[in-house]
């Protein structure tokens, strides 16, 4: 498992995914939070390059040995890149998941959209009320 | 994502006696039949994987227990309970079916002989209210008391190819073998029923103990090695075993024949539903309950349907094998290892192969 922390350089939606933006592209994953939530991950079935995802809406399935679960996209946009890595080490999600743990890469459609996303005060203030 | 379940959601579950424990090892407790039980400890796979290649120790105190006494005892459970009793010696163990008169499955059980005129019936958590519901509506011809045992017994499963060495530095006397039982000291503490049984295809053994001691128990069998392990790791163990879940595998809307249960039913013994599962028997079942490894990747879940017909009961990523595994009723033809299956998993159609049960065993 991880070290809960929630890096400064990323933007956090409230379904627990984060995106780190860059110009017009930006990353996608899961909080360190959702990977223990969801425990250890097995299995990750990436959707295509190309595929239209929109914000608020599962563009993906993570699977631990137990659960399926939907992963939200923060932002909308094109996907450009999956991470094939995770095909053969899913793990890397529980082990890094604001690194080798990314998910994809999406050329974003509409940047306003940014402002919606939580910074990590915010985002850690909505799970301290969760839990 | 899944978010845990808030405070008033658990505040009127059960607590099991050994609730502090699994609070003190960190363990992710989730409400399961009623119950506040935990799910894993540190991660599924590496409990899974301690119980295959050396012990793991699983609470399952949420189960429930059933005594039957009386002159009889053995008369009345011949009636109501699938296989033949009477071939059930004292300190012996044995796994059955309760039926319908329509053969339908009520709950699947192991029964202890604990003497001539007594025995100790095992319950599946969700049905037990019901099961003795359904025994004491079915007893009044019969000279037994049943007895509603729930409360009187922790049980604890000792589980894996390390697991006897262990249990037997803390017992007394030399364990009971496979399917059969005794009533032990084990760690300092008497009277323990110790049962050669399990449910994740190891070697182990079952220990049902008075909840005040059992953390006694518990402790000692961790100092000396087991890793504890939650019902998480309970469920792919099984499902490599091909054990069946009530609820999943087995229903009232399913019969023995078809769930692949035949072996533990005696019809000539008269037991309610044997008339049903004698007919299903000569006349064979549409569907079958059929173990599968995926030949892609994905993982199969209870509800897949299957696109030649049928739909998957039990399903996950097997930790022994690295691939998706599961149990699903098919077609009768193509419950035979071998034969082809598609499978629907969320709309992606994922290919797999029938093999035989189990679908993980030591030789293999």
């Amino acid at each position: 498992m991880a070290e809960v922390t929630y890096p400064a350089d990323l933007k956090y939606h409230p379904e627990h995914d984060w995106a780190r933006v860059e110009g017009d592209v930006a990353t996608f994953g899961i909080t360190a939070y959702a990977e223990d939530q969801l425990g250890e991950v097995v299995f990750f079935d990436p959707p295509e390059v190309g595929t239209q995802v929109t914000k608020d809406e599962s563009y993906a399935e993570l699977e631990s040995v137990k659960a399926v679960s939907d992963v939200i996209a923060p932002l909308s946009g094109e996907i450009v890149e999956v991470n094939e890595a995770l095909a053969a080490e899913p793990e890397k999600v529980n082990e890094d998941p604001y690194g080798d743990g990314w998910l994809v890469r999406v050329r974003l459609s509409d940047p306003a959209e940014l402002d919606a996303l939580l910074e990590p005060p915010a985002y850690e203030e909505l799970l301290a009320q969760e839990s | 994502m899944q978010p845990s379940p808030s405070p008033a959601a658990t505040r009127s579950l059960k607590r099991t006696a050994l609730y502090d424990r699994h609070v003190a090892a960190d363990a992710r407790l989730v409400p399961f039949a009623g119950w506040e039980m935990p799910v894993q400890y540190g991660g599924i796979r590496e409990e899974h994987m301690a119980v295959r290649t050396s012990a793991g120790i699983f609470d399952v105190s949420h189960m429930g227990q059933i005594e039957t006494s009386g002159p009889d005892a053995e008369a009345f459970l011949q009636r109501i309970l699938s296989n033949d009793v009477a071939r059930m010696v004292p300190g012996g163990a044995q796994y059955s079916l309760l039926c319908r008169e329509d053969g339908g499955v009520l709950d699947d059980l192991f029964t202890y002989r604990l003497d001539v005129d007594r025995f100790l019936t095992v319950t599946n958590a969700a049905n037990h209210e019901r099961d003795f519901a359904w025994m004491a509506e079915h007893a009044a011809s019969f000279e037994v008391t049943l007895t509603d045992r729930l409360r009187d017994y922790a049980m604890l499963a000792v589980q894996g190819p390390h697991a006897r060495t262990i249990v037997e530095g803390l017992a007394a006397q030399a364990l009971p073998v496979r399917m059969r039982t005794a009533v032990l000291s084990i760690a300092g503490v008497p009277g323990v029923l110790v049962c050669g049984t399990g449910y994740t295809g190891e070697d182990g053994v079952e220990l049902l103990a008075d909840p005040g001691q059992a953390i006694e128990i518990w402790d000692a069998v961790v100092s000396a090695g087991a890793l504890p392990a939650g019902l998480g790791a309970r469920d792919t163990l099984r499902m490599e075993a091909c054990f069946h879940l009530y609820g999943q595998d087995l229903s009232e809307q399913r019969n023995p024949i078809e769930a692949g249960l035949g072996w533990c039913c005696k019809e000539d013994t008269g037991f309610i539903g044997s008339e049903a599962v004698a007919r299903a028997r000569a006349a064979g079942t549409g569907e079958l309950l059929a173990a599968f490894v995926l030949d892609d990747r994905g993982i199969p879940r209870p509800g897949n349907p299957v696109v030649e017909g049928g739909v998957v009961t039990s399903g996950t990523l097997s930790p022994s094998l690295g691939v998706g595994i599961g149990m699903a009723y098919v077609p009768a033809a193509l419950a035979v290892p071998g034969a082809r299956l598609r499978i629907d998993v969320r709309g992606k159609t994922r290919k797999a192969t029938v093999k035989s049960k189990p679908l993980y065993s030591k030789e293999s």
